[in-house]
């Protein structure tokens, strides 16, 4: 057993709006003790209505939430030990930036001298020291948000939720905020769950990651697995960029699956699961390899035609088709490509990978 | 080279636009203008400049059924505005915040006296008082202006909280706050700058409304305007001319300061309360 406890529970939640929209549907997972935790989808997955049912600003139609053990069933958002960010920052606009920050804390009777000691400490956790008179439409988006992380670790809850906290942000900003982000959820041992549509900030920032489709949670796992091994098209499709490759499946020798590509042909994979019928292949653009010559060593291999290159300084994005318009999608160093020269649009170019990096997705 | 055709701005220079918009200017206000002028004419019969006097505001001021009827009129707008805004501050709150069945059918409806002439309005408030026996005095001029000035407080408001972010409300319960903190300390101070903008154009309606008031006043029970117009009606004196320019004087304020507080507020600083 993980000695980590899980300080929230959500066991088989279901959200239905209007008795026929259901925005969550049967979620159940856990998240740790001192956990970055992400809620990644596109919008309107359900990832947003999930956090505010945590938060309590919705029920759930069926299923149950713990937090530290508690039933949250029923108990009042301003009872639980949980505090929000909310995506539109919602600093009170006639208060001041202290105000702002000692207001969770007068409200619960707090005494003075400790709200005294307690918002300039908040304060100076998010380096707005020199703020606390400003009002808030004296400060700018990014001063804002983190006022209303002060605001809401100020309370020191058991759980910071995150609804969106960085999409308003422009992009320099945001990854700075990123940064600061888990620095912060280091330096205050807090669990963060964040509610985010963008794959590379959920990347970055969380230890793991619920990938969320439709209402359901497609995977959990942390940011590697996610990339290297996802468990579908779906999240394949969604972390990164990815080609994929339509094939039948030939037969399973052993441990390495047999795969007629269509467009391709044959191809062996190293493969420790059970699989029939139709199956697809994907592979990440940065682990293709482009060459003039045909490669000799044991790998899956297409000539394919140079159709498209687009640069990007560090790398180039390569866009290739092969004789029975297969197309594919490589990423290429371009420091490190010898060949890199002679991936000019037009060229023939043999397209390689390890079969042991192609990822079979059953469904 | 041709002649560039001037831009909406550019013909505010122009001298015949000038000229259109003084003429206009002159036709919209020469009449109130001479009336506050002539206030301070010192002559009786009010035709020709005599020479400058405070004498008939002096006049006015120890006309004792002038003053009464001043009186009358700060005691109503003062009840009917403290009652109107209250009322209408919670149904502009309401408005904006509950769902329920036949909403937009109520929308329209409370919109109904502000769109209804006044005429109507007056004569069917006399027939509504006089059928349940009401005697006419300064209660019913107060419960009729209650009743028109209500909903301008309940328009004002809810467009003031048109612009409101739900999620502050969220936020104050997630910080711990109850609901009543949260309608205290959260909601109630935004709609502050609409509950005075309200407040004052109630003021100001119930200060000079005639027509309604014509109807619901009994004797006893005149309020300024209707003074005024009684003693129009024998003479047009400068005793007449000051009463009408302290009216105007009030509500030209009242106006004033409440377009000051709206455009402070679409600015989103608020009032600190």
């Amino acid at each position: 057993m993980n000695e980590r406890q899980p300080i929230i529970r959500i066991q088989n939640v279901t959200k239905v709006f209007n008795r026929t929209v259901k925005a969550v549907n049967d979620v159940t997972l856990d998240v740790l003790e001192g956990e970055f935790f992400a809620l990644l989808g596109p919008s309107g997955c359900g990832k947003t209505t999930l956090l505010r049912m945590i938060a309590g600003m919705e029920n759930p139609t069926s299923g149950r939430i713990y937090v530290d053990g508690n039933n949250m069933e029923g108990v009042k958002p301003n009872h639980r030990p949980v505090n929000m960010v909310f995506q539109s920052y919602a600093v009170f606009p006639h208060m001041t930036v202290a105000k702002n920050v000692a207001y969770g804390l007068k409200v619960t009777g707090v005494a003075k001298e400790e709200i005294a000691r307690r918002v300039p400490e908040a304060l100076a956790l998010v380096k707005l020291d020199s703020f606390e008179h400003r009002l808030p439409h004296q400060l700018s988006g990014g001063q804002q948000q983190r006022v209303a992380l002060a605001r809401a670790l100020v309370k020191k809850p058991k759980v910071l939720l995150l609804d969106e906290p960085l999409s308003a942000l422009d992009a320099k900003l945001r990854e700075a905020m990123q940064i600061e982000l888990v620095n912060l959820q280091k330096t205050v041992g807090i669990t963060f769950i964040i509610v985010t549509h963008s794959q590379s900030e959920a990347l970055s920032v969380a230890d793991r990651i619920a990938v969320m489709k439709d209402g359901g949670v497609q995977q959990i796992a942390g940011p590697h697995e996610l990339y290297e091994a996802p468990n579908c098209h779906f999240v394949a499709d969604f972390i990164g960029k990815i080609n994929q490759l339509q094939a039948q499946v030939v037969g399973v020798e052993g441990r390495r699956l047999v795969a007629d590509i269509d467009g391709v042909g044959q191809a062996v994979i190293p493969f420790d699961k059970t699989a029939t019928g139709h199956v697809s292949l994907a592979i990440r653009p940065e682990k293709l390899r482009l060459t003039l010559e045909e490669p000799h060593n044991d790998c899956i291999k297409i000539k394919s035609r140079v159709v498209n290159v687009v640069y990007f300084g560090g790398t180039s994005q390569v866009f290739l088709e092969n004789e029975n318009g297969i197309q594919l999608t490589a990423d290429i160093r371009n420091k490190e490509s010898a060949t890199a020269t002679s991936i000019i649009i037009g060229n023939e170019m043999w397209v390689s990978w390890k079969a042991a990096e192609t990822l079979v997705l059953t469904h | 080279m041709q002649k560039a055709r001037p831009t909406p701005l550019e013909y505010t220079r122009k001298r015949w636009f000038q000229l259109v918009m003084i003429l206009n200017f002159i036709f919209l206000y020469f009449p109130i203008i001479s009336l506050m002028a002539f206030s301070f004419n010192n002559s009786r019969r009010n035709i020709t400049w005599r020479g400058f006097t405070f004498k008939y505001y002096v006049k006015a001021f120890y006309n004792e059924s002038l003053f009464d009827a001043f009186l009358n009129s700060l005691i109503v707008a003062s009840i009917s505005t403290i009652v109107a805004t209250t009322l209408g501050a919670m149904l502009g709150l309401a408005l904006y915040r509950f769902r329920f069945p036949a909403k937009n059918a109520f929308d329209g409806w409370i919109h109904l006296p502000i769109i209804i002439p006044e005429i109507c309005m007056g004569v069917a408030m006399l027939a509504f008082f006089s059928r349940l026996d009401i005697p006419l005095g300064l209660f019913t001029i107060t419960v009729s202006h209650i009743a028109f000035s209500l909903p301008f407080v309940a328009v004002v408001v809810r467009a003031r909280m048109a612009g409101f972010d739900h999620s502050l409300e969220e936020a104050a319960r997630d910080l711990g706050a109850n609901q009543w903190q949260t309608f205290k300390d959260v909601t109630l101070p935004y709609m502050v700058p609409g509950i005075v903008a309200g407040a004052l154009l109630a003021l100001t309606l119930s200060l000079d409304d005639f027509v309604i008031t014509f109807f619901t006043s009994g004797p006893g029970s005149t309020t300024l305007p209707i003074k005024i117009f009684s003693m129009v009606r024998f003479s047009v004196t400068p005793e007449v001319n000051a009463a009408s320019t302290v009216l105007i004087v009030i509500t030209l304020t009242l106006t004033v300061v409440t377009m000051m507080i709206q455009s402070r507020s679409a600015k989103g600083k608020g009032l600190p309360l």
